[in-house]
């Protein structure tokens, strides 16, 4: 084992990874405002910085808790690791195949049926027809969708959705899993199915990205964790340590808070 | 005993298997061409992807039944009758001799195969959201798709045209192979014309509302409601900047005039066809990793 290069351990390298978004205050783009526009020069533009100057390693078989508070660049760290999103800088390096959740793009067309969402978002994923056939009875079952399949998806209510989202995801058998926010998909019961596959795939020699605000969730399943605040890597340590301190944070920040309202 | 080991090389091989394989790099890279050998062997490895995309939007409008076809070919044929009319009428009545009404609906069906690529592949990028925000997959493949479709639409009204041919006592030869390269290129031209658009509208939300009158003018322009021949020499220059006007010329030509299309109008076809697919897809390929930020 000794002979293994540090590449070879590790699955996701993320190294000083920065990803800036340029945001605009016109909704969609139009060709007609910006002729319009042209006599004026002003448009208002700014620049979001996501994720600023992140690194860290993520070595095999490991599950990665990832914990920040919204918009704290945590959802478009993960879709940089999953290739969607390129870096503005640094580099990332991922080694075996990648399942993103909510992944797949289930459900880009509500006009199709689940069956026709599931196969094209698989098709588009780089899975073969064949692997789909063979793994689609079981995604539709863990979903518990059988009567719902091959109705148009937007008749799903959001639970169903989560649900077939989280159940391609899981069932695609992936190296490395990268999970967002995955656990509030659907009720009480289907949340603790989730959790239970979840720990499955996490027991098994797999590297999982998760990322959660359920803390309970992170303590149990990861090995470590990180915390994300505004764009930066605020702390990389194990789920404890981690998990604590974010907590800490959160209190304080709510005191200060409460504090201003006195 | 030490087996020799093969360095790792870094950027050029790993940049090499970006969307599979077993090890991905991203870089920076929003602007600027992914590596092309790569893109284009994933692109062909998930075409599956592209052709089951194009047969459920078909499936949507029931193209799997007869009178789901009839119904996708009853637009062009009525717009080939009213059409027929309105030249007619314009020209004072019966002068422009027996084939018009062929070459008529040639012209229109090969039109249409065109408009058809760019209306399915205006949207095909900015409504493909979520599947662009939740996976990575050459984008390329969504507006490729939406040619697919506008194809699969062409092809039933081809056998529309054969009875019309046929009962118009219009030649039948060897010479109607030509139609083979001629509906290559208009594919290529179509690819392209669809990428183009594709990437635009995530830029321009409202390009896709433009194109309808863009591609109004442009039938007016393109020698379907006339003969290429008839164009009047001040005009001759619209065919040369048209991508369409040498193509449709030699589409004539050969399904009409019973003749090889003359090499002008074929080579200015070609170079419509190739130019504008190669700097689309130069243009597409270059800005596909910023739709996920722009969506």
């Amino acid at each position: 084992m000794s002979s293994l290069s540090v590449s070879e351990r590790t699955a996701i390298s993320v190294e000083d990874v920065s990803v800036t978004y340029r945001t605009s205050f016109e909704r969609a783009p139009t060709l007609r405002s910006t002729v319009t526009r042209l006599g004026r020069r002003e448009r208002v533009i700014r620049e979001v910085e996501a994720v600023r100057n992140v690194s860290f390693d993520v070595p095999h078989g490991t599950v990665l808790g990832v914990v920040g508070a919204n918009g704290a660049g945590k959802s478009t760290l993960v879709r940089t690791i999953a290739g969607i999103l390129p870096p503005n800088d640094g580099r990332i390096e991922v080694h075996g195949r990648v399942s993103t959740l909510l992944a797949l793009g289930v459900g880009f067309n509500r006009k199709l049926s689940g069956r026709e969402n599931v196969i094209l978002g698989g098709l588009a994923a780089g899975i073969k027809r064949e692997q789909l056939a063979e793994k689609y009875d079981d995604i539709v079952a863990f979903a518990e969708l059988e009567d719902f399949i091959d109705m148009p998806m937007r008749t799903y209510s959001s639970g169903m959705y989560g649900r077939l989202a989280f159940s391609v995801a899981v069932n695609m058998d992936p190296d490395i899993l990268l999970i967002d926010e995955a656990l509030s998909a659907g009720d009480a019961r289907f949340r603790r199915k989730s959790a239970e596959k979840m720990r499955e795939l996490c027991g098994e020699d797999r590297t999982v990205i998760l990322v959660s605000h359920a803390l309970g969730t992170i303590k149990e399943l990861a090995d470590q964790a990180i915390w994300m605040h505004q764009g930066e890597l605020r702390m990389w340590d194990d789920p404890e340590s981690v998990v604590s301190a974010y907590t800490e944070f959160l209190e304080v920040k709510q005191d200060a808070v409460t504090l201003e309202d006195v | 005993m030490s087996t020799p080991t093969i360095s790792p090389r870094p950027s050029r091989h790993r940049r090499e298997d970006e969307f599979t394989g077993q090890r991905h790099v991203y870089e920076p890279h929003s602007i600027g061409l992914p590596p092309m050998r790569s893109y284009l062997r994933e692109l062909w490895r998930r075409r599956e992807f592209a052709v089951e995309l194009s047969r459920t939007k078909l499936r949507e409008q029931h193209f799997d039944t007869v009178f789901g076809q009839l119904w996708l070919v009853l637009n062009p044929l009525l717009l080939t009758a009213v059409y027929y009319i309105l030249v007619d009428i314009l020209r004072g009545g019966g002068a422009q001799g027996e084939g018009f009404f062929a070459h008529l609906m040639a012209g229109i069906f090969a039109y249409y195969f065109i408009l058809n690529s760019l209306t399915v592949g205006v949207k095909s990028v900015t409504r493909g959201g979520r599947l662009i925000l939740n996976s990575a997959f050459p984008r390329a493949l969504l507006p490729l798709s939406a040619v697919i479709t506008a194809f699969m639409r062409f092809v039933p009204t081809l056998f529309i045209y054969v009875p019309v041919h046929i009962a118009t006592g219009l030649p039948i030869g060897l010479h109607l192979l030509w139609v083979i390269p001629i509906v290559a290129l208009f594919v290529l031209l179509a690819c392209g014309l669809s990428m183009l658009v594709a990437a635009g509208q995530v830029y321009f939300r409202d390009l896709a509302s433009f194109l309808p009158y863009v591609l109004r003018i442009w039938l007016y322009v393109s020698p379907v409601l006339y003969y290429a021949d008839d164009v009047p020499d001040r005009y001759r220059w619209l065919l040369d900047v048209n991508p369409l006007g040498g193509l449709l010329t030699a589409w004539s030509d050969v399904l009409n005039q019973g003749q090889a299309p003359e090499a002008w109008s074929l080579l200015l076809g070609l170079f419509w066809s190739v130019g504008v697919f190669v700097v689309a897809g130069l243009f597409f390929l270059s800005r596909e990793r910023e739709f996920a930020v722009r969506l």
